[in-house]
């Protein structure tokens, strides 16, 4: 990368939030495994799972790479705390029921999807690559949890109640995701990250037709909506979670695995 | 039904049919055909292998809980994708077993519940807990390492639909050994604390996995009927033997001593004799009171509950819509 120093620190740091959404998302579907409504649904959340750490692996490589300064993809996931985490809170949050499980990945998806169709058109090779790669994954990320959103939203009562309660929970984290901050203003301006902004509306669209859809009330926008995540602000959940997650890099430093 | 001319004694008839259609039964296993769904069978045999792979199914199932323990710990992205990976793998692979099952004419759904009422059993090693991240290296190299002696002779089994499943299955155990084995190995060369941890662990688990091939020869009841039937190819104590020989090898390629003092190379039989088994544990975990007998159940039956409302929901929703 022919960049110069203050971009290569700001791409860094950019790199780091969408791993950091990736690991930590992924790591919450992977609680799933062997605990799923059925054995198909632990093999598909599990597939997400897969895609999602795997994708995180990549970001942290290229960060990695992009810092230059010695560290691994390993030390950037295990040895950071969760100041230093980058994820939005929406991926951070426990998986409650099945039900809102499906409206965290399928609010996050709908994102993910119009976020990677922009990223594979960086003008960075290598970050437009990945962009590309996961995309195809997250597509059917989103065909997946869609599926359920109608399912569960036109099912029973049960699951009608278990999935509004879910939606109306998950709201005030969604917002977030479409403010930019200085950083995504500097890197939209090179043309490496895509404009947030612009997704805001092709978002709000798609989640309220599937909601519609799937005979849901859209919630309302006046409540608290959180803020902040991508300068480290984060929930009270995610530091359990990288406690858990980091232990054995934190328990035992510098050995192989 | 069939149409029998000249019928006198119907019940003499289908005595003599039924000897009839075992001897051309066992005829066809004799010229090595398989046996398929539709085929005549005779119902012990049908019995027997639901029973079979039921228990082989559930066994796959109820393995994730054990090392899906580790997943949120694994201590790099590399192990954590690896050991998801492999216990999505176990998943899979119990799916596909209650599929084969299904083809003798039960229902996975009756099935579950036998699980889950403790009536159906799943291998006892599953009962016994991962404490470490070595325990993952230990399982992936000595569990599947010992399922696989178990099962790729079942490969050649005489029911087509398990002989099938059993080498899609056993290529993806070979894997899971493989990475068990490197994962050992890491340790194995690892620091003083990783040393010790993998040590501890084959220790623990050394004894609990030579149970997997079954009680000895001496005290397996009914298995000639089996082994004519190509049901079960090998007797438990070759299968045992065989796995013994083979470990001993890769214990030693990476420093790792067997916790078993009787260890030693038998000149005349070509095999590494071993010490005794401890049955009586054995039997109490196959009874149900192993370490983690109850954890596991509890664990299936809490999988089993906690999804009903998500089943419910998708029937009535594909009912409602017949067309998605
Ligand atoms: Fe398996
Ligand atoms: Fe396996």
């Amino acid at each position: 990368m022919s960049l110069n120093a203050e971009i290569r620190g700001q791409l860094f740091n950019y790199l780091l939030r969408h791993a950091d959404d990736r690991l930590v998302l992924g790591h919450r579907l992977s609680e799933w495994c062997g605990h799923g409504p059925m054995l198909e649904e632990d093999l598909a959340l599990a597939n997400i799972a897969l895609d999602l750490i795997g994708q995180a692996s990549l970001f942290y490589k290229l960060a990695a790479e992009t810092e230059a300064n010695g560290r691994s993809e390993d030390d950037l996931a295990f040895l950071r705390d969760s100041a230093e985490f980058r994820n939005l809170q929406l991926v951070e949050q426990p998986n409650g029921d099945f039900a809102y499980t499906i409206a965290r990945q399928f609010f996050f998806d709908v994102y993910d999807v119009l976020f990677l169709e922009q990223l594979s058109l960086s003008t960075e090779a290598e970050i437009s690559a990945i962009g590309a790669k996961a995309l195809k994954e997250a597509q059917y990320h989103l065909r997946h949890t869609q599926q359920w959103m109608l399912r569960l939203g036109d099912g029973t009562e049960e699951s009608h109640r278990r999935l509004q309660d879910a939606v109306d929970d998950l709201w005030r984290f969604t917002q977030e995701m479409f403010v930019p901050d200085e950083l995504d203003h500097t890197l939209t301006a090179e043309v490496i990250a895509p404009d947030l902004e612009t997704l805001r509306s092709s978002w709000q669209e798609s989640v309220e037709q599937t909601l519609r859809e799937a005979t849901l009330e859209l919630p309302e926008d006046s409540q608290y909506m959180t803020s902040g995540s991508r300068g480290g602000y984060h929930t009270e959940h995610l530091g359990y979670l990288l406690a858990e997650m980091q232990v054995m890099q934190r328990t035992h430093p510098g050995a192989a695995w | 039904m069939e149409s029998q001319p000249h019928i006198r004694d119907i019940s003499g008839n289908t005595a003599l049919d039924e000897a009839q259609r075992v001897k051309r039964f066992e005829e066809r296993i004799q010229a090595g055909e398989r046996i398929e769904p539709k085929d005549w069978m005779p119902d012990v045999y049908r019995r027997q292998l639901t029973r079979m792979i039921s228990q082989h199914a559930h066994s796959e199932v109820v393995g994730m809980y054990p090392e899906g323990n580790w997943i949120t710990r694994a201590p790099t992205l590399r192990r954590k994708l690896g050991l998801l990976a492999k216990v999505q793998d176990e998943c899979g692979h119990g799916l596909y077993l209650y599929c084969a099952a299904e083809t003798l004419g039960v229902d996975r759904s009756d099935l579950t519940d036998e699980l889950l009422s403790g009536k159906a059993k799943y291998a006892s090693i599953f009962n016994y807990p991962t404490l470490s991240w070595a325990d993952i290296g230990v399982i992936g190299w000595l569990v599947d390492g010992a399922a696989i002696i178990n099962q790729t002779p079942l490969a050649k089994c005489s029911y087509g639909p398990y002989a099938r499943a059993m080498v899609h299955i056993c290529k993806e155990e070979s894997f899971h050994l493989k990475q068990g084995y490197e994962i050992v190995t890491k340790l194995a060369q690892g620091n003083s604390a990783q040393k010790e941890m993998v040590q501890e662990s084959v220790n623990r688990w050394w004894w609990p996995v030579l149970m997997m091939f079954g009680p000895s020869d001496s005290d397996s009841s009914n298995s000639e009927d089996l082994m004519r039937w190509k049901v079960k190819l090998f007797s438990n104590d070759s299968l045992r033997q065989r796995f013994v020989n083979g470990s001993v090898a890769q214990a030693k390629a990476v420093k790792l001593t067997l916790p078993d003092p009787d260890l030693r190379f038998n000149e005349e039989s070509g095999n590494w004799d071993y010490g005794t088994i401890n049955w009586d544990e054995f039997w109490q975990v196959v009874k149900g009171h192993g370490p983690c007998n109850r954890e596991r159940m509890r664990m299936s039956r809490k999988k089993h509950n906690d999804g009903r409302w998500v089943r419910e929901a998708a029937r009535a929703y594909s009912a409602r819509h017949p067309e998605k």
